[in-house]
Formats: structure tokens, C-alpha cells, sequence
């Protein structure tokens, strides 16, 4: 441990307590990566405050020392966004899981930053109201990760991001200071730093208290599945009911590979022979919901689909969404390593980037399945490979890049969900000129002159730089747990 | 050499440099009363980028300029050496298919709009003065009655390219929906009234025209039945497009609902509503001045944002905080997002509204701002802001950003 490392430790526990500082090597490790394992670091010390004064206190000290801070949540991001510095304090929230408010009459509820993201929807059930954002993470990610990284879910096609729904936040700065930002009220005055803060990835401070919008739960929830011999049919029926004017609360796709994979799991009974399914769900008042219904499924016949089927009972919808829900663990079975890739295209290009992906595949032997939110363009090919066999995994790594410079050729992003982190702080470039990257920096600067706040994350650094995509094997062990589904 | 009406000096030439065209300021170039000693229009964002370098260079200060509508919005400038005029800075970009535009900020919103509607798609924005430019649109931040359901105009914008004042162009965001690659600046600009740079173009997404539109309109005994009917409709699940409160000077409070949708199934929408709110009447499409700021044009505009339960109580508390000071309210804004304007006839004296800001702003969880002085008020010493939480992290960014304070110096929040 570093010197000014070691000076910390006992202020350390006088601010957090005894049980609130980890020194012990072995338990140290347990937060050596979040949920992209591939990168891995064991922190200096891990502290888990409980209060805001306690997480002020931690940072004004890591300030005047110079020390390096990283925040954490529930450590289930996957760009390795909260990689700890060996030489720096893993601030941990999760023991600030209280729900502070549920002001159904405000429509906002007030929660920690660790607590879990569907306690948020549990809490505010009862009064008719839930959470939008919905990461399929939602069981264990926390609300302050969920800010981190301006989550979404398969639900954001309709109701945004994280960073539509959330109205207020309290802020340590870098400098230890408590800002507050926002709260019940919209359009607090001056610069928006609010919406600049959301997605900025442990970057700019920690977030100690979030105030969030909640809404009402729908009227009705309709889904239906279409089975479509090839995923450009499918991709055709994206495409015209999203320029029919019909904005369904989710649009998922699956191509033949995920859906055979999905079979062998959990025999989700798709329609045999598709080459895709598409998976539409409407949500709202119920005479809209049945208008549009109608005619998202008649869209569906016209561009191909040979089989729809319809559930409007939540168990019924259940039974549509499980293998959808299942695939990426599913794809996991059925191959002895993984690449998750998250690029983001244009939906009208979605076509002709499945069909470069698909020829990505065949000209390099390496398997890529297709499980997707469609309806935003954002993709997640899943890039099969077999550890064991010399130079795979580095084949498989090169298709996956290859895939996200598909993504940037097409006007897309390299990341529509799962953050720049570490994983893809050096494909930034491929994205943003120099003069952007810098003007990000000055930003970044303004919050954090010191440069003290998760380092080398988010933005490229030449230290960085040369690192290869973060590979998993198997099935990730919270989705093994039965404590996320991952889709 | 592309100048008008100038005779060409040292700076002159420096600012037309880059291709700009420059001419002398005058009276009617004023930006709240500071006259300009230029006004440069460039043709380009190349252009652009030179004139704002070499303004630069030269320690000159900027304002922008789109059509002028709100170049009265903010504190007045401490100093305009230039004003930068955006309306070249124009052109559209529409990707129909992917519900995405891509527009340059000098663009008339009007025009913007007109070319989306031909494909049967809209900016959802509410009723824009004639004549606003989209930057000029995005740098005030100002969102109507819709943002209730598509959010406020800030959470439309997906990608942003703007020129720093050293003249550096950077973009953030993109040109597709989702993204969360690096941070979101244009969050920064929007509402910014160009003191964090210029805005050149803007990436937005889209929604479908609506197939039906209904309003439900009522007038409400008191503002707790009022706020009570707000309440009812948010729960109803009836899922509105704005729920406004109008409430002028004298007169009584009325509530519209507006409801956007299928053909098939707004008329039983609309009666959901109209159950829940006494004699009221259910008409298709929207009303005349929908969305429009109340009072005239030369009065002071506030706005008053509050958590929604605490709306109709606002408003109430303004009109009395109003007769305090003998003088009248006119109001109207979102219920249903706890946002209210209100106008303070041109006549109210500086004193009479700090008196009313001050007393609404202690007895409310949320803000009031002087959106908008009247023309007497312009230099009057008015606290147009009130607290602003965060003061010392935008002063820092300003700091990053315009180090020397060339951008519209004293314009925005704090001094800033
Ligand atoms: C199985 C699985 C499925 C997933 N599905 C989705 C999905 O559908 N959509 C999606 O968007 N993501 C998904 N993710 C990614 C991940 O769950 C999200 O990014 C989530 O928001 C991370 O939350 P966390 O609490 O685990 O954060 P962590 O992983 O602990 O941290 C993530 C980042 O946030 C920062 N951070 C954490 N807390 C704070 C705080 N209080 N203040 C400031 N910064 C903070 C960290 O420094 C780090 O940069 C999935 C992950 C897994 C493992
Ligand atoms: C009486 C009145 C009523 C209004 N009603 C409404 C309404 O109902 N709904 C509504 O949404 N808006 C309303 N507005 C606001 C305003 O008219 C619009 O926002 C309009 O679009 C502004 O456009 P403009 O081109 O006229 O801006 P300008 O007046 O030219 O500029 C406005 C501000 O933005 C800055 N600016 C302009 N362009 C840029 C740029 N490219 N980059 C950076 N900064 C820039 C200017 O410096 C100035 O501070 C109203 C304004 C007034 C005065």
C-alpha cells in the first residue's frame, strides 16, 4: 500500500468507523472489478460510508492528499467504469440503501444512491406508480450507478434514459464539497449541470441523494410476438411501425442464433424455422393501446412475419419475454467465451449493419449472435469464441471492433448503454474529433481540477490506451445467481 | 473584402477575416439596450469559428443573435463589443425514417417545422414566437406545455456542435437516439443565452404528428379544486400531453387538458377526463394561443417552477404577493410540470418585483426567475435569479469554457 495510502487509513475509520473500512487483502479483491471482469484491479482501501457528511469527509480528505477516489455502486457496470485505482479509495454506496421519500402527490421519490433501482418500483407500486428506467440489471444496480451511467432499458424506446427522470441530486464534489442540484421542482437556475452530470460516470463526484420522477403505471400493457423468416423482414418491420407514427413501449429482435440458443435453455417455444422474432410491446391508456396494437400487427403481416402471437396477461407476456430475457445467458451455454458488444445504429441502418455483421462472421469463422433493442438501433452482438483454441479470442476481439467501427461508419455511437468506462475510453477518438475531446476535458476540469475522481476513465488517456475489449466466459454470475437477467 | 457600411479599421478587418460579414452596429442592433460596436453575420461555421478567434484575439465581447425575439431575456450584457448574427447558419437535415433531425441553429423554427410536418412529423415545441431561430430557441431553454409528456426541450436534443470563444467547434451527443458515449454538453448550452459559446447546429428527435388531438377545458371554482383536478387526471392514466392552468388578472382559473393519440381511442380518453373535472367541455384540436406566454410584450415575465402539488398555491400566492404591491398577475403555465409564467404589467416598478420574487420565492420548494424585464426595468437592480444551487461549479465552467468573459458577459445567472 502507498504511503499517503497508508496515513489515510485511520481518519479513514474515525469518518466511516471501523466496519466501514476494508484494509484485509482478500476481502479488498471481492471489488477488484465491476461487472466486465476482463479488467481487474484490487483498491488501495474500500470504504463504505453511510451518510453524506461521511462520503464529504472521505473525499475532502482524498483532496488534500492527492489521493485518487472511484466510486461504486453495485459494481454490475460493464465498461469497467468502477475499476478501482490500486493506489486510491473505492468509495462504496452500498450501505446507503435508505428510500428517503415516496411523494406520490409530487409524483418524485427521494432514495439513496445505493439503493437497488427496482426497490425504487416496489416502494412506489402501492401508490399506483413506478420507476421507467429499467435495467435488466434493475434487481441489484443501484440508482447512483444507474446516474453514473445514464442507464436505460429495454423500455427507454418510449419513456428516455435515466437522465429524464431525474429532478434533483445531491452532489459530493471532488473537492469534498455537498452540492445540491435540482430537486422536486423542474428547471433549477442556471447551466443545466444536472443533465451534464447524469452519465458522467463517477467523474465529476459522487451522488448522495437522487430525486427522481415517478410515473404512473399504465392503463394497459399489450406484447406480441412476430416470427419472421429473415431479419431483414424483421428489420422491415421495424422500421414501418416506427414511421407509422406507433411508439411502442419496447421493440426487441432476435436472430436465428439467439433463438436456437434460447431453445436449448430454457425452451421459450418460439416459432420453429424463424430467422428472427421481433417482440413489440405497447403500453398506455387502454383505448390507445388496442388502436395501435392493431395496427403494429398488422405491419408485422405485411412485412413478412409468417406467425404473431399476442398476450395482454401478464403471465402470457411473461412467456413472450423469456426468451428474449434468457438469451444472452442462454448464448452463454452454448459457447465457452463471450464478447457482449454494445454499439448503437441508426434503426434505418439496421439492415444493411446486420448484414455486414453477418458477413464480418463468415469471413472470419466467428460466430456472432444478434439479440438487440431494436426499436433505438442499439445492438449487442454477442461474439462467440472458444478460449482454448490459439488465437481466438483474439479473432473474436477483432470482429468486435470491427463492429463498433460498423456502428461509427453508420452515423451510431460505441456505447448506447453500457458506458465508456475503461473498456472503451480508447475508441473515444473514433467518435469525437480532438477538439471534442478537449472541450469534454475542460468540462470534466471544471468539476475536478485535480484530476482526483475516477482517473482514466471515460475520456482516453495515453496510459490507457492499447487495451483490447473485455472478454467474459460463461454465464455472468449475477444472471447464474438468478439476480439479473441480462438481455 | 466582405464589408457594408464600414469603414474598414484593424478590428474590422480581423473580424471579417475569416469571410463574415461586417458592419457597424446600431441602436436597433441592441442587445438589452447595448448597442454593438459591430454586427458580423458569417456565412458558414468555418466562418464562424475565424470571427469568434478573432474576436478572441482581440479581447472583443459577443452576443448572438438569431432573430432578436428574446435578446431581452437575461441580465443586459456589461459589455457588446459584436454582435454575432446566426441566421446563416442555417439548413436541414432530415432523417425521416430514424425520427432525427439535424438542423443548423440559424434556421427559423418555423421553417423547421413546416419541412417536418410534410412528412408528417413534428419538433415538439409549443407555439414559437414567429420568427424565433432554433438557436435562439435552445439558448433561452424554454419549454411549453407539451414537455409535460415529451419532457422539456432539453431532453429532445441528442447531439450538439457549438464554437467555444477561442473559436474551437466541438460536438457532443450524436445523430441517433440512444447514446451514452461521453458527456452530454449540449445540456450545457441549452439555456445557456450563448455564454458558454455559440451554438451552430442541433441534433434533435422527433415524434410523429399526432393522428387526434382533444382539449378538455373547465373553469375551476378555486385553485384547490384546480389542483385537485390536476391531480386526478395525472392518475387517471389517461396519459395527457399538457395539463395548463391559465389564470389572468382578473377573472377566474381555467384548466385544459390536452390529449394526443390514436383516432380510435381519444374520445374515450377525453370523457375519462371530463368525468374528473366539473362542467367541463371536450373540444378536437388545440385552442387559439395555445402555450403562449401570458401578458403583453413590454411586461416583466417570471417564471416560477414548484413541485406540481404546490402549482394552483403558486399561483395563488404570486396574484397576492401582486396586490401587495398594487399591481396584477396574469399566469398561466403547466400543472402538470409545476412550471408557471407570470406577467407583471410593463407599469410594476423594479422595487414592487423584487418584492413579489422575493415573497414567492420564500414561501415555494422551487425557483422564480426574471425571465424577462420589462423594457423600463432593464438595468434596474433586480435579483433575477434568487439562489442558484451550483453557482460555484458554473462559475467554474464558465471559467473553462470563456476564461476571459467575452461570451455576453454578465448575461446569465450570477454574473456569470
Ligand atoms: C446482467 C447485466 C445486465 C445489464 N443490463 C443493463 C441494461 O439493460 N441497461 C443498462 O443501461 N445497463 C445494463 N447493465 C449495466 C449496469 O447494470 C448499469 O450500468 C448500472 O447502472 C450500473 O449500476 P451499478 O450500481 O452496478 O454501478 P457500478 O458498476 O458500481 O458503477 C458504474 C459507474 O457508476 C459510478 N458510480 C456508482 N455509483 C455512483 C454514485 N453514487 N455517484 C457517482 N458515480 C457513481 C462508478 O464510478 C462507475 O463509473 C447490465 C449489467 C449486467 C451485469
Ligand atoms: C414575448 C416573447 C414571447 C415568447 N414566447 C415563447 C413561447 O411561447 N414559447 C417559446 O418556446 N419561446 C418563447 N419565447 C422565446 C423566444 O422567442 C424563442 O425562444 C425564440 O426561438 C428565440 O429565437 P431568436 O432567434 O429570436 O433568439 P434571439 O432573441 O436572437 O436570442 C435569444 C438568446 O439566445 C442567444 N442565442 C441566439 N442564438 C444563439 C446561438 N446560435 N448560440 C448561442 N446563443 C444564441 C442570444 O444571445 C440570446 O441570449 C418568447 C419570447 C418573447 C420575447
Amino acid at each position: 500500500m502507498p504511503r499517503p495510502l497508508t496515513a489515510l487509513i485511520p481518519r479513514l475509520r474515525e469518518i466511516c468507523g471501523d466496519d466501514g473500512v476494508i484494509t484485509d487483502p482478500h476481502r479488498r479483491r471481492t471489488y477488484e472489478s465491476d461487472g466486465l471482469t476482463y479488467h481487474a484491479n484490487t483498491p488501495g482501501v474500500v470504504v463504505l460510508p453511510t451518510s453524506t457528511e461521511q462520503v464529504a469527509a472521505v473525499v475532502r480528505l482524498c483532496a488534500e492528499a492527492g489521493v485518487p477516489f472511484v466510486p461504486r455502486g453495485a459494481g454490475t457496470g460493464l465498461s469497467a467504469g468502477a475499476l478501482p485505482d490500486s493506489d486510491g479509495v473505492l468509495v462504496v454506496t452500498s450501505r446507503m440503501r435508505r428510500i428517503v421519500e415516496i411523494d406520490p402527490a409530487d409524483e418524485r421519490a427521494v432514495v439513496q444512491p445505493g439503493v437497488a433501482n427496482l426497490e425504487v418500483t416496489r416502494a412506489a407500486a402501492p401508490h399506483g406508480y413506478y420507476y421507467a428506467p429499467d435495467p435488466s440489471s434493475q434487481q441489484v444496480c443501484s440508482v447512483g450507478g444507474n446516474i453514473a451511467e445514464n442507464s436505460g432499458g429495454a423500455h427507454c424506446l418510449k419513456y428516455g434514459f435515466t437522465v429524464n427522470h431525474v429532478l434533483g441530486l445531491e452532489v459530493v464534489t471532488p473537492q469534498g464539497e455537498v452540492v445540491r442540484i435540482g430537486g422536486k421542482a423542474a428547471d433549477a437556475p442556471g447551466y443545466d449541470l444536472l443533465g451534464a452530470f447524469v452519465g458522467s460516470e463517477g467523474t465529476l463526484g459522487i451522488a448522495t441523494e437522487i430525486t427522481v420522477r415517478l410515473l404512473r403505471a399504465p392503463q394497459k400493457v399489450r406484447t406480441l410476438l412476430a416470427a419472421f423468416e429473415t431479419m431483414d423482414a424483421g428489420g422491415s418491420a421495424v422500421s414501418s411501425i416506427i414511421s407509422a407514427g406507433v411508439l411502442p413501449a419496447a421493440v426487441e429482435m432476435m436472430d436465428a442464433l439467439s433463438i436456437e440458443a434460447a431453445e436449448a435453455a430454457v425452451a421459450c417455444g418460439y416459432p420453429p424455422g424463424a430467422g428472427a422474432v421481433l417482440i413489440v410491446e405497447l403500453d398506455g391508456p387502454a383505448a390507445d393501446v388496442d388502436a395501435q396494437f392493431e395496427h403494429a400487427t398488422r405491419l408485422c403481416r405485411e412485412a413478412g412475419a409468417f406467425e404473431v402471437r399476442t398476450a395482454d396477461e401478464p403471465a402470457e407476456r411473461a412467456r413472450i419475454w423469456k426468451g428474449r430475457k434468457s438469451a444472452f445467458a442462454a448464448v452463454g451455454r452454448i459457447s465457452p467465451a463471450y464478447i457482449v458488444q454494445d454499439g448503437v445504429v441508426p434503426r434505418t441502418a439496421l439492415p444493411e449493419v446486420l448484414g455486414r455483421i453477418a458477413e464480418l462472421s463468415a469471413d472470419s469463422g466467428i460466430r456472432v449472435a444478434n439479440v438487440f433493442h431494436a426499436g433505438d438501433g442499439n445492438l449487442h452482438p454477442l461474439v462467440l469464441f472458444d478460449d482454448a483454441e490459439p488465437g481466438a479470442s483474439e479473432r473474436a476481439a477483432e470482429v468486435s471492433g470491427k463492429i463498433l467501427d460498423l456502428c461509427i461508419e453508420h452515423g451510431g455511437s460505441i456505447t448506447g448503454e453500457h458506458g465508456v468506462g475503461v473498456d472503451k475510453a480508447c475508441q473515444m477518438p473514433e467518435m469525437f474529433s480532438p477538439a471534442d475531446l478537449e472541450t469534454m476535458d475542460l468540462f470534466r476540469s471544471a468539476f475536478d481540477p485535480a484530476g482526483l475522481a475516477n482517473p482514466d476513465k471515460l475520456l482516453p488517456t495515453p496510459r490507457l490506451c492499447g487495451e483490447r475489449p473485455g472478454i467474459r466466459k460463461g454465464v455472468h454470475p449475477l444472471v447464474a445467481e438468478g439476480a439479473a437477467e441480462q438481455f | 473584402m466582405t464589408q457594408e457600411d464600414t469603414v474598414a479599421n484593424p478590428e474590422t478587418e480581423a473580424l471579417a477575416e475569416g469571410g463574415a460579414v461586417v458592419r457597424e452596429g446600431t441602436p436597433g442592433d441592441a442587445a438589452a439596450g447595448r448597442a454593438p460596436r459591430y454586427v458580423a453575420r458569417p456565412p458558414d461555421t468555418a466562418a464562424a469559428s475565424a470571427l469568434l478567434a478573432a474576436a478572441h484575439r482581440r479581447g472583443l465581447t459577443t452576443v448572438m443573435r438569431g432573430h432578436g425575439t428574446a435578446s431581452d431575456w437575461g441580465a443586459p450584457p456589461e459589455r457588446c463589443d459584436v454582435v454575432l448574427e446566426t441566421t446563416a447558419l442555417n439548413g436541414v437535415e432530415h432523417a425521416a425514417g430514424d425520427l432525427v433531425v439535424q438542423v443548423g441553429a440559424g434556421t427559423p423554427l418555423a421553417d423547421l417545422q413546416a419541412e417536418l410536418a410534410a412528412a408528417g412529423q413534428r419538433l415538439t415545441l409549443d407555439a414559437l414566437v414567429p420568427g424565433g431561430t432554433v438557436g435562439g430557441a435552445v439558448a433561452t431553454g424554454l419549454s411549453g406545455p407539451r414537455r409535460l409528456l415529451h419532457g422539456p426541450l432539453r431532453d429532445l436534443i441528442i447531439g450538439m456542435t457549438a464554437i467555444r470563444a477561442d473559436g474551437v467547434a466541438a460536438s457532443s451527443g450524436g445523430r441517433v437516439v440512444k447514446n451514452v458515449a461521453g458527456y452530454d454538453l449540449g445540456k450545457l448550452h441549452t439555456g445557456a443565452f450563448g455564454t458558454l459559446g455559440l451554438i451552430t447546429s442541433v441534433t434533435f428527435r422527433l415524434h410523429p404528428l399526432p393522428e387526434a388531438l382533444r382539449t378538455v377545458g373547465a373553469t375551476a371554482p378555486n385553485p384547490e379544486t384546480a389542483q385537485q383536478w390536476t391531480r386526478d387526471v395525472l392518475a387517471s392514466g389517461t396519459v395527457p400531453a399538457a395539463v395548463e392552468l391559465d389564470w389572468p388578472e382578473t377573472g377566474p382559473l381555467t384548466l385544459r387538458v390536452l390529449l394526443e393519440g390514436a383516432e380510435g381511442g381519444i374520445d374515450a380518453r377525453a370523457r375519462a377526463v371530463a368525468d374528473l373535472m366539473a362542467g367541463s367541455g371536450i373540444t378536437e384540436g388545440r385552442p387559439a394561443h395555445w402555450g403562449v406566454l401570458p401578458g403583453e410584450d413590454e411586461d416583466t415575465l417570471l417564471k416560477v417552477a414548484v413541485p406540481i402539488s404546490e402549482v394552483a398555491e403558486a399561483a395563488r400566492l404570486l396574484h397576492e404577493a401582486a396586490q401587495r404591491q398594487h399591481t396584477t398577475a396574469a399566469i398561466s403555465g403547466s400543472a402538470g410540470a409545476g412550471v408557471l409564467f407570470a406577467a407583471l404589467p410593463a407599469s410594476a416598478h423594479a422595487e414592487s418585483v423584487d418584492a413579489v420574487a422575493r415573497s414567492v420565492r420564500a414561501a415555494v420548494d422551487g425557483s422564480l426567475t426574471v425571465a424577462r424585464p420589462a423594457p423600463a426595468l432593464a438595468d434596474a437592480d433586480l435579483d433575477r435569479w434568487g439562489e442558484v444551487p451550483g453557482l460555484e461549479l458554473m462559475r467554474s465552467v464558465k471559467q473553462r469554457f470563456d476564461p476571459h468573459r467575452l461570451l455576453a458577459p454578465g448575461r446569465f445567472a450570477g454574473g456569470i
